[in-house]
């Protein structure tokens, strides 16, 4: 079973959390990402997710194998929504059980952070007064020498109006 | 006396920090195939089994998890214990230890090492083309050369070089000067992609393009077949810029070719699906 998933419809969270079970874990940890109703000053009103599923499921997978890795821990999942969702809607999921909750909270926040760091995931947001726009990645940004494998930072793109860069998970 | 030569084992190093790549040496690509990939294949026609060797923390990478691996009994133990722990896996075999950073090393070079190979030695090698010391990093190890090692590391030597220096080896005076040259840093390595990839792109080439998110809107498709001229990705960016006027700029965007990340420099070839990917914003 894959790892790494995407999915068209609502998250199941409990049949997730279930996967994780496992009786060496002392604990469990996980992280939900949702639409927010603002990002940068702008009302927004839903998103629009897509990725490129080849090569995404790839690094996605990555990402858990080096979470174990780093992390004793006994089981990681993360799971992404794609397609229309409205505010409030679940747009990912991390959970990672192990032995300790210390290492579940950081591997959780490993996950995540590099999921959204280097997974080629795309967002629209739709905005109250009617246009959009593609987010960008803000942590690309503000780090352009962090390594993962490639060599440059991704800039603000010329055609954000305005630069966006809150992230809505 | 002549008892007869021990079989030969295959090992590849993949261990390395690749520190001065800043990136990781096993998976760098060269004509469309990891470095990793290239060196177990090579070694794999000469030897009887072929193993990687890597550190704990290296055994999960992809491109290794996928090969026979003899894991480091301790992290960041450097070569010398990547060979000693392929002698504790299997005592008896002889070891061709090749570094997986030699982009250049070829099957002639390996078969003149299996013909000169001197068993009652403790390794045949060749000298380096730059300096005349044994090369221990492509050269045929020895059962007999496990204890030595034991005792040179409990002397606190932890050089493979300076142990075949101070033992007896068989060394080779290499015919192709360049055929060990490895291959350090995004220099190094972008002239070893051009000296391998030297094959001129004057013939049009049949390449799928995919495209994503604000690359789909601008370009108004989501995929399409092309005859391009394009030698590179990067060639090829620039002439569908012209095309559909993309308003990110090269290096605020990565590449992929078949569905993984790629360099920009990498030669393209009939068939080749290419994905540009503009900057991400999954959760």
């Amino acid at each position: 079973m894959t790892r790494f998933r995407f999915t068209g419809s609502p998250i199941d969270t409990d049949a997730a959390r279930r996967e994780l079970l496992d009786s060496g874990a002392g604990g469990y940890a996980s992280f939900e990402g949702w639409v927010r109703d603002h990002n940068e000053g702008r009302e927004v009103t839903r998103l629009e997710y897509e990725s490129f599923q080849s090569l995404a499921l790839t690094e996605g997978e990555r990402i858990l194998a080096e979470a174990s890795r780093r992390f004793p821990v006994k089981h990681a999942l993360c799971i992404h929504r794609l397609g229309s969702l409205e505010l409030t809607d679940m747009a990912v999921w991390v959970g990672v059980s192990a032995a300790h909750r210390g290492e579940a909270f950081d591997a959780c926040r490993f996950i995540i952070d590099e999921v959204k760091h280097r997974v080629p995931i795309w967002k629209k947001e739709h905005y109250r007064s009617g246009d959009s726009g593609w987010v960008n990645c803000e942590r690309c940004a503000a780090a352009p020498q962090h390594a993962h494998g490639h060599d440059h930072a991704h800039q603000p793109p010329a055609h954000a109006q305005p630069p966006v860069s809150e992230e809505p998970a | 006396m002549n008892s007869p030569a021990a079989a030969i084992y295959g090992l590849i190093l993949a261990g390395g920090a690749s520190a001065r790549m800043q990136r990781d040496k096993a998976v760098l690509p060269y004509q469309g195939r990891s470095q990793l990939d290239r060196a177990f294949d090579l070694v794999s026609r000469h030897s009887v089994k072929t193993f990687v060797s890597v550190r704990p923390s290296q055994s999960t990478e992809p491109t290794r998890a996928r090969k026979p691996l003899i894991v480091d009994s301790v992290e960041g133990g450097g070569p010398i214990v990547g060979i000693r722990s392929a002698f504790a896996a299997h005592p008896d075999a002889a070891w061709l230890v090749v570094a997986c950073d030699l982009p250049f090393l070829s099957d002639a070079a390996l078969e003149r090492l299996f013909a000169e190979r001197d068993p009652r030695m403790v390794a045949t090698a060749y000298a380096s083309a730059h300096d005349g010391l044994p090369e221990p990093l492509c050269a045929i190890w020895e059962p007999a050369a496990a204890a030595a090692l034991a005792a040179f590391q409990k002397l606190g030597g932890d050089c493979p070089r300076n142990f075949l220096r101070s033992h007896a080896v068989r060394l080779l005076e290499p015919r192709d000067r360049h055929a060990l040259d490895n291959v350090n840093t995004p220099e190094e390595y972008r002239l070893a992609q051009g000296a391998l990839d030297s094959t001129p792109a004057a013939n049009p080439i049949q390449l799928k393009i995919q495209y994503f998110a604000l690359m789909r809107e601008q370009a108004g498709r989501s995929e399409e077949s092309l005859e391009t001229s394009a030698a590179t990705p990067a060639d090829l960016y620039s002439e569908l810029t012209a095309r559909y006027r993309f308003t990110l700029s090269r290096d605020q965007l990565k590449v992929a070719v078949n569905s993984e990340f790629a360099e920009w420099s990498r030669a393209l070839r009939t068939g080749d699906a290419v994905v540009f990917i503009p900057p991400v914003a999954g959760g």
